[in-house]
């Protein structure tokens, strides 16, 4: 150039579509679980396991063929969401597969049900069918729009889904369970997914009425009775759920999805104060004359008590292994979180992280799930339309809610609730659940991210007026 | 396995799992700035600016030497827009070429149906010397009295009219 200027040229980068920077990721996802597994195996029996290559090949491949298909099928995808998603579901496998090699766990399988499998294999099997899923979802849903279509049939499914365990025989005291043959499914986990859709799509459409017609009452805005409907539905919804069902995670999950996607929706501070005032007057309800919430409740409080022993000995369990974790644990392989025996490996697998990588590896785990919540709500802020911004906010937000709930029933915050952490405990539904969410996520990123068609050509550049002389 | 083969795989792997927090945050980062800024300036600014940041106490004749004359006692310092829609607008000289026009990318987007959509641009030259040139618009654009068609320097104060729209470069 002869023209010297001194430019500063502030320009859009070419909009960059990342997948390598998701493939590199994936891979470091693939070699820690790795890492892991081979500690574990260091850790038991002092020798290199023998399905390191096989696990690793396997969950190499699953991640592979996601990438592939996110290559080809959402170019524009977020690129942390697939190597975080597999992160967690590769070191949940390693957990499941370290708690089977527990005698202890081994022992009270045989003395309680006359044999033992391993759960392990089974959970590769429900992530290969949560990656089919996956996949599946990004195949067919060329755009996320397309689900809008579907927000009355979303709702009545969702319905059905919450509703169908109540005519299911209880499981260890919460009616979550449906069974088809040998299978049982919680339906709880695919509702929170199609639930979330019907709310986009009716608060899209409903959000002005909701937002705009209220009365100003004590510095708050109060919707009119009209719009109240359907929070009281929602509301009413998971009392009845968690009355008949006994399964407080579920019915929170629901209802404080409803409220955060409300609160997106309408911008109004309102919803939230109704929100906790009625969960907070639901819960009292409830508690007073539901045994089963009365009696969760007081294992949150005095989960050492002696006289009770017997059956919050799991939740004192889960408290001593975070404990004698401390700070930097006691090494993958070498806690006692097998002492917890009932459900170590599903609702509670994760003081066995907490024990055995201390509070340091908990914070990398727990930040690991704020990055994917970041991620959907990074989503929802770039998404251009309306329904997209609301479904991200409302799978990001569900996922938020369980883990939340999760996280706080284990480690004593708040009472125990019969939900799974997703992607890392052992559980089908859940782990396929939760990639078809992950799936949505991706779907709805790259939209969100795919550059904008080139804008029309300016409409005024043709009318110049010329002077006259 | 001995215990310290152990510990060194406990602590391995925490640092590992951080690194990769770590590194996905830095994703993340170089996600959020989704725009990047380029100096397309000279070498010889590019050389210069150091210098002159490692002479801040130098004489003010040899740092006006060391910035390439950009900042020449006299030079204009904005650029102010005296009549038209747009009067009272005023834009910084930092170095940046100011383009004119209504196209909506323009640095001053004229709405002015007599300005055509990409109508003159004005940039500093080599010395620091505000040249205005007329990108071969309708109507044209005048310094003083004279129509433009050369890029030409631009005096301290000297209005240049593009359709009803007067600018002037001040200090």
């Amino acid at each position: 150039m002869s023209v010297v200027t001194n430019t500063t040229t502030i320009g859009a980068i070419e909009a960059p579509s990342r997948r390598n920077t998701e493939l590199a990721l994936l891979a470091f996802a693939v070699v820690i679980p790795v890492f892991a597994y081979l500690n574990v195996g260091l850790a038991l029996n002092g020798e290199v396991p023998a399905g390191l290559l096989g696990y690793g090949l396997g969950l190499g491949l699953l991640a592979g063929v996601a990438h592939l298909v996110v290559r080809k099928f959402a170019m524009y995808a977020d690129p942390l969401l697939l190597p975080l998603a597999t992160l967690l579901n590769g070191l949940g496998l390693v957990m499941i597969w370290r708690l089977d090699q527990s005698p202890r766990l081994i022992q009270r399988a045989k003395t309680l049900f006359g044999g033992f499998s391993p759960d392990a294999p089974k959970q590769l099997l429900y992530s290969a069918i949560g990656i089919a899923l996956f996949v599946g979802v990004l195949i067919l849903i060329k755009d996320h729009r397309i689900l809008q279509r579907y927000t009355y049939i979303s709702m009545a499914v969702s319905l059905v889904l919450l509703i169908m365990p109540v005519f299911f025989p209880a499981v260890n005291g919460a009616k979550i369970w449906i069974s088809l043959g040998p299978f049982t499914i919680q339906p709880g986990e695919f509702a929170k997914i199609i639930i979330a859709i019907f709310f986009s799509g009716y608060l899209m459409v409903k959000r002005d009425a909701l937002a705009l017609a209220s009365r100003r009452f004590m510095g708050l805005y109060l919707p009119r009775g009209r719009d109240l409907g359907p929070i009281l539905v929602v509301w009413v919804m998971s009392i009845l759920i968690l009355v008949f069902e006994t399964d407080l995670g579920t019915s929170l999950l629901f209802f404080g999805l409803f409220v955060i996607m409300l609160y997106v929706a309408t911008e109004r501070t309102s919803w939230i104060v109704f929100g906790l005032l009625m969960s907070a007057v639901g819960a009292v309800g409830v508690a007073t004359f539901e045994p089963h919430v009365q009696q969760r409740v007081e294992f949150w409080l005095n989960p050492f008590a002696e006289k009770t022993w017997e059956q919050s000995e799991q939740i004192g369990q889960a408290l001593m292994s975070f404990g004698s974790g401390g700070t930097l644990g006691t090494g993958l392989g070498q806690g006692d979180s097998d002492l917890i025996g009932f459900a170590a490996n599903s609702d509670f697998i994760l003081s066995t992280f907490g024990e055995e990588l201390g509070l340091a590896g908990m914070m990398a785990f727990l930040m690991i799930y704020g990055l994917i919540v970041e991620r959907g709500v990074r989503t929802a802020l770039a998404a251009r339309d309306p329904f997209g911004k609301l479904l991200a906010i409302g799978l990001s937000g569900a996922l938020a809610i369980q883990v939340f709930v999760v996280a706080g029933g284990v480690m004593g915050l708040i009472p125990l609730t019969g939900m799974t952490m997703p992607f890392v405990a052992y559980g089908g539904s859940s782990v396929i659940a939760n990639w078809a969410l992950v799936g949505i996520l991706i779907r709805i990123s790259d939209t969100a991210r795919r550059p904008a068609p080139a804008p029309a050509p300016s409409p005024d550049a043709e009318m110049t007026q010329v002077v006259r002389p | 396995m001995s215990e310290l083969t152990l510990t060194v795989m406990r602590l391995g792997f925490l640092a590992v799992l951080w690194l990769f927090v770590i590194v996905a945050v830095q994703v993340i980062r170089s996600d959020l700035f989704g725009t990047r800024v380029t100096q397309r300036g000279s070498r010889r600014n590019a050389d210069a600016r150091p210098q002159q940041t490692r002479q801040t106490t130098a004489p003010p004749q040899q740092r006006q030497q060391a910035s390439g004359g950009r900042q020449r006692r006299g030079a204009p310092t904005k650029l102010v827009v005296s009549e038209g829609t747009l009067t009272g607008t005023t834009v910084a000289l930092q170095g940046q070429t100011i383009t004119l026009g209504r196209a909506h990318d323009s640095t001053i987007v004229l709405d002015d149906d007599y300005a055509s959509s990409r109508h003159a641009r004005i940039y500093p030259d080599r010395d620091g010397q505000w040249i205005v040139e007329d990108l071969g618009s309708t109507n044209g654009t005048y310094l003083d009295r004279t129509r433009l068609t050369t890029p030409t320097p631009i005096p301290l104060g000297a209005p240049i009219r593009i359709g009803k729209t007067v600018i002037e470069l001040r200090k």
